[in-house]
């Protein structure tokens, strides 16, 4: 019976548990949002830079998401660019337009904030699937089974519901509704998906019920969500780049306190 | 209680004076029910399609709430107690197999049930493979559950609940989807499983010759939910046969009806050559080549998970073929130069080509049965008396007349059925494309559907049918196609 030791438990235990990294995020996060200099955030990318070569993350996906953060991160600053507060000399002016000094140096500090802030969430989750995030939520943080199992299925559906909005365009070209402009069809579609969509949610309850969801006031899990070392060196890495990124902008005098300056 | 932290064995299901009404409707949909099924009993429930069995199956494993869902008069009892709060012994496998797969990964699907039912991680795995083996799904425990087709569905949910060993299994037309040759192998291991637990055994199925082998009790339901025939297989069979037949039950070793054709081959509509069909994504089959006539009927069969599903999307004109040819002849193509049925408009397919899906739902657009037969003839812009002449015509036809005003989700398996080939009746199409058309009806509805389908197509229809209905075939079979598994190089046609 070597096959069934092999998988017994489908989840792969070589990867670190979601509610590590989902906690490694938010402690990130929460110590980025504090400050709007740029010091702090680039001193954090840079270390989460060797965090990322540290735990290879595959390169090409984090590319193509990391494109996508880029891509977000610079329309921010652009904005900023045009629209902040100016102080300083100012560069160029033009109707509500003013690039200054000052939004010159926000704008930077704001691209490298939201980079900072949104890189480890990419990286992070590039490999986790809903399945095992919900093995974590439900045994390392015990939330309720009826929520998380809850959430879970319903990801399913959004997944599904790619599934019924062909099929529903297949109903609706089979009998004779497709011929309206596309803006039109599309806006009657998607009331159907809404309406398919409720439908699909009740049947999966249902079905739930039918194999004993909720039949007992406890249940358990089939897949292990294991919490060790590397969990927690994760969440103390989150910590330590947080507490350097903050100390080297204190101490070379860039601190800014949610904008105090 | 044992290791799992269940107590084994089956239970005792009683009914007492039983009524349940949906929500929404005037009628009863079960009246007064009395009935009494001991521990380890197996119970073949049989009854025509409307007449509450499914109902009585929800109710047993507490699944309808009285006053959201409907109003009860009466009680069920499992145990001696509302199944409601006996669900921790009740396992129960849907009629659609659509609707039940909960999670995306077929190894954690199959052990949902066991969780809940609190079995130990370690007793789990071992009994997914042993029920994924046991109804013939082997495969890879990561596998998309997105990815299997309805047959695979039906097997993947059915492991699921006998991995629970509940002690009472109640199974609602369990092997209606599956090739013959799954049909047996499903039978086979929902009696064993019942064997080894000695749980309670409720099984709606309208192929009684199937599972009278491995029940000992039948119970027939008539229109109304009342009890018609109770009692040991063989014997209920043979003391109630013109009962039953009156009831649409299908009794082992009844003829077939004799169905005369006139079998005169029309002009062809179709022509396909080196057609490759497939979903976007996923596998395909190749090479097909066939020719679809007018007054000829042409029956697909292929194991599940084989694309029949997505030919028959490929020749109703709604999905894009993979590669190779699929066009209309010049007098069926609405312009000269658009012969392929995926660049027809969604309009000029009504009078052409009619498919009928799946799962009769997929089918369903509007609130009520009668906007639904409407809705087709009204993009046409008929005029509103030939409308509601061919509403009324199909309604009393397909009998659905007291059922007119009725929200089409809300009918039962077989009444949407016969709803969703209604509608496509009711823009008269030159071709009709119906995928098993004959799937959870009873014998009535069954021959009706037969002779109904014989008729059009000696009145110059073609007709396409997927299938995995043997009598259907052998009745109806002008010519075949048989599909192989998805991509095989090539695809066997023969032609009868």
């Amino acid at each position: 019976m070597l096959s069934t030791a092999v998988d017994a438990s489908p989840a792969r235990p070589t990867r670190i548990n979601p509610v590590a990294k989902l906690a490694a995020a938010l402690v990130i996060a929460v110590g980025l949002v504090l400050s709007v200099d740029w010091v702090s955030a680039l001193t954090a990318l840079g270390l989460e830079v060797i965090l990322v070569l540290a735990l290879r993350v595959p390169l090409r996906s984090l590319l193509t998401r990391g494109a996508v953060l880029m891509l977000a991160a610079g329309l921010t600053a652009i904005t900023i660019l045009l629209y902040g507060e100016s102080s300083g000399a100012v560069h160029w002016h033009f109707l509500l337009i003013t690039v200054s000094d000052g939004s010159i140096t926000l704008a930077l500090a704001t691209f490298l904030r939201v980079l900072a802030i949104a890189l480890p969430s990419v990286f992070l989750f590039i490999d986790t699937e809903p399945t095992e995030l919900a093995d974590g939520l439900g045994q390392v943080l015990r939330l309720p089974a009826r929520f998380v199992l809850g959430a879970l299925a319903g990801v399913r559906l959004v997944g599904l519901l790619g599934q019924d909005w062909r099929y529903l365009g297949y109903a609706r070209r089979a009998r004779g509704v497709a011929d309206q402009a596309r803006i039109r069809r599309a806006a009657g579609q998607a009331f159907a998906l809404l309406v398919s969509a409720i439908r699909r949610g009740s049947m999966l309850a249902t079905a739930m019920e039918a194999r004993g969801f909720g039949a007992y006031p406890t249940r358990t899990w089939a897949r292990p969500s294991p919490f060790g070392w590397r969990e927690t060196a994760l969440i103390c890495t989150a910590f330590v780049i947080v507490a350097v990124a903050i100390s080297v902008s204190v101490g070379t005098g860039h601190w800014n306190f949610i904008g105090s300056r | 209680m044992n290791a799992t932290g269940q107590p084994g064995g089956g239970v005792a299901v009683a009914a007492q004076g039983w009524h349940w009404r949906h929500a929404g409707r005037s009628q009863w949909a079960l009246r007064d029910l009395d009935l009494a099924i001991e521990p380890g009993q197996r119970v073949l429930l049989l009854g025509v399609s409307g007449s509450g069995k499914s109902t009585l199956l929800h109710g047993l494993a507490g699944l309808l709430d009285s006053g959201e869902d409907g109003d009860e008069i009466g009680r069920l009892l499992v145990d001696g107690a509302p199944p409601a709060a006996r669900r921790c012994r009740i396992g129960m496998v849907l009629q659609n197999p659509d609707s039940q797969v909960i999670l995306s990964r077929v190894g954690d699907d199959v052990a949902f049930g066991m969780e809940n039912f609190n079995v130990e991680r370690e007793a789990i795995w071992p009994r997914v493979r042993r029920a994924l083996a046991a109804v013939g799904l082997e495969l890879p425990l990561m596998r998309d559950t997105a990815e299997l087709s309805g047959g695979q569905q039906q097997r993947l949910a059915l492991a699921g609940v006998l991995a629970m060993n509940p002690g009472l299994l109640l199974l609602d037309e369990p092997t209606a989807n599956l090739d013959p040759a799954g049909v047996l192998e499903v039978r086979d291991a929902v009696a064993a499983a019942a064997e080894q637990t000695g749980a309670t055994l409720i099984v709606i199925e309208h192929r009684t010759a199937v599972w009278l082998p491995v029940v000992d009790r039948v119970i027939v339901l008539e229109d109304g939910g009342q009890v018609v025939a109770d009692g040991p297989p063989e014997d209920t069979i043979a003391r109630q046969l013109d009962q039953l037949r009156r009831a649409g039950v299908w009794v082992p070793g009844a003829d077939l009806p004799v169905v005369t054709r006139n079998h005169a081959s029309g002009a062809p509509l179709l022509h396909a050559a080196d057609l490759s069909i497939g979903y976007r994504t996923g596998g395909q089959s190749r090479g097909l080549g066939f020719d679809i006539n007018r007054g000829t009927t042409t029956i697909v069969t292929g194991p599940n998970g084989a694309g029949k599903s997505a030919l028959a999307l490929t020749l109703g004109g709604l999905l894009p073929p993979r590669g190779g040819r699929l066009v209309a002849q010049d007098a069926f193509a609405p312009a000269a130069d658009r012969r392929e049925p995926i660049r027809w408009r969604s309009r000029e397919l009504l009078t052409r080509i009619g498919s009928v899906f799946q799962n009769p739902e997929h089918q369903f657009l509007t609130g009520s049965v009668h906007d639904e037969l409407a809705l087709g003839p009204r993009a046409l812009n008929r005029d509103r008396a030939a409308i509601a002449e061919i509403c009324d015509e199909l309604l009393n036809r397909l009998h659905l007349a007291h059922l007119t005003d009725v929200n089409p989700y809300t009918l039962s398996g077989g009444e949407k059925r016969r709803l969703s080939v209604a509608t496509v009746l009711a823009t008269q199409p030159a071709l009709i494309i119906l995928d098993e058309p004959t799937f959870g009806q009873d014998r009535n509805t069954w021959e009706e559907l037969v002779r109904l389908l014989a008729e059009i197509a000696d009145e110059g229809t073609a007709v396409v049918a997927i299938t995995h209905d043997l009598d259907f075939a052998a009745l109806l079979a002008d010519s075949r196609i048989e599909l192989p598994a998805w991509d095989s190089e090539t695809v066997t046609e023969a032609t009868c």
